[in-house]
């Protein structure tokens, strides 16, 4: 199962890139305790998730080709 | 200068556009829409709702020009480094639409001055750079029932939404509080005082904003409500995600203008409870020293040491914290000892004792440090 992720403002700081690709991820918790592993500087960032440009508020089931956004605050004016 | 030919040619053609129309037009001039912050986003802004006409338009900036604003600022020129953007902006926006009005708040928005400057608007446009004045803005916007045209940007990116518009239900759509209920914690999000940032993207996401206050005010088209799009500029990749209404945003809006007054909107956002450490430099402790609320324990013995002065301060010792707890009765406590060993211990217990009730600081360095820093300012 394929899942694309995206990254939004400073933390494609912290990935070096702003879409990754994960495979065999079941539900959202897995993605971000992947990615947390993957990029140990991602776990103190703040940011939202979204599943299918939905924020979600629990773990999440995910079906293949679905798109998981990581959304952080901006202050920038 | 008000003469009705000449406002029809000012505004002739968006007047032609049948969505837009007469009746859009006497709406835009009716309006009265309040600019916070007149930087990179609020200058875009307010330069294309004075050139539509909306009728009254408000100005909140405390700064002034500066030489590094004007790559993104292109309302104001290089005469005017020096001078208050609000008062600057006035003019150049009264130049280039002298039949609207204009007020010029050159003050900086606090929780005392805010209610009362966004009451006497019907939509406020946030184009400020800090999160407490973000929160404090969307807060003041539920309480007062305003609808708030959000933007913000960071590097290449930018972000821009309508919050808390009144739909048809009579419902409200979502606020920034549904988005991120709290403020990020100190270390949560790189700085981005002195970040870079390219000067036509606060351009196009300001010009958004403006766009979504001109249909906001008009009627036309679709609002971004209940979503929050974003928008790349090295890549024009945009993306749109709905926000869903939680009842735990709803909480987190103070319950009323009395509670809203009371609120440390510059404490909220600079918290480093409860898991990212209690201790705060010399500089944050002075910024916290005029606070009312704050209540400032020394847990070193009574024998030692050296007794800051300038500010009010009560001795409890580490070994009988414990027993003086329940007469701790403010909100936030900061403590300090030599080097800040014993009060991050301090800290430490008052946090397992009272948890996120309090903000909890310990003085990082101890007062030894704090007094050598007074002391070479001094010199």
């Amino acid at each position: 199962m394929n899942i694309n992720i995206l990254l939004f403002g400073q933390l494609t700081d912290i990935t070096g890139i702003g879409t990754i690709t994960m495979e065999d991820v079941a539900d959202t918790d897995s993605v971000v305790q992947n990615l947390h592993r993957r990029f140990p500087a991602l776990a103190t960032s703040k940011y939202v998730v979204a599943v299918n440009k939905n924020i979600i508020t629990g773990n999440t089931l995910l079906t293949q080709n679905s798109t998981v956004a990581l959304l952080p605050p901006f202050s920038g004016g | 200068m008000k003469n009705d030919n000449t406002s029809y040619e000012r505004y002739q053609r968006q007047v032609i556009l049948k969505e837009f129309g007469e009746a859009g037009q006497q709406k835009l001039l009716k309006a009265k829409a309040l600019v916070i912050g007149a930087g990179g986003l609020g200058c875009p802004a307010l330069q294309y709702l004075a050139a539509a006409g909306v009728g009254n338009i408000g100005i909140v900036d405390d700064d002034v020009v500066s030489i590094t604003n004007l790559h993104r600022q292109p309302l104001y020129n290089t005469m005017d480094i020096g001078f208050a953007k609000a008062g600057k902006a006035k003019h150049a926006l009264a130049r280039l639409n002298p039949e609207i009005n204009i007020t010029a708040y050159p003050d900086r928005l606090t929780t005392s001055n805010a209610l009362d400057i966004i009451e006497a608007y019907d939509v406020v446009i946030d184009g400020t750079d800090n999160f407490a004045t973000r929160y404090m803005i969307n807060d003041a916007c539920v309480l007062l029932n305003k609808p708030l045209v959000y933007g913000a940007v960071s590097q290449f990116e930018g972000q821009v939404a309508v919050f808390h518009h009144r739909m048809p239900t009579g419902e409200y759509s979502v606020n920034y509080r549904h988005l991120f209920p709290n403020p990020p914690k100190q270390g949560e999000v790189l700085s981005c005082a002195e970040a870079g940032v390219l000067g036509v993207l606060p351009g196009i996401i300001g010009t958004m904003q403006a766009n979504e206050t001109i249909k906001l005010i008009t009627g036309m088209g679709e609002l971004l409500i209940n979503s929050i799009l974003t928008y790349n500029a090295l890549t024009n990749h945009t993306y749109e995600i709905g926000i869903p209404a939680t009842t735990e945003a709803e909480s987190m809006v103070p319950a009323s203008a009395a509670a809203f007054k009371q609120m440390d909107y510059q404490l909220l956002c600079s918290s480093v409870q409860p898991d990212g450490g209690f201790e705060i430099d010399a500089i944050h402790f002075d910024t916290l020293l005029n606070k009312e609320a704050v209540e400032i324990i020394d847990v070193r013995e009574t024998h030692e040491w050296p007794l800051p002065t300038g500010f009010n301060y009560k001795r409890i010792s580490l070994m009988q914290l414990k027993e003086a707890m329940p007469a701790i009765k403010s909100n936030t406590v900061i403590v300090f000892c030599q080097s800040g060993k014993r009060s991050l211990q301090a800290a430490q217990w008052l946090f397992d004792e009272f948890g996120e009730s309090k903000k909890i600081y310990s003085l990082q360095g101890g007062i030894i440090q704090w007094i050598n820093n007074h002391s070479t300012a001094q010199v």
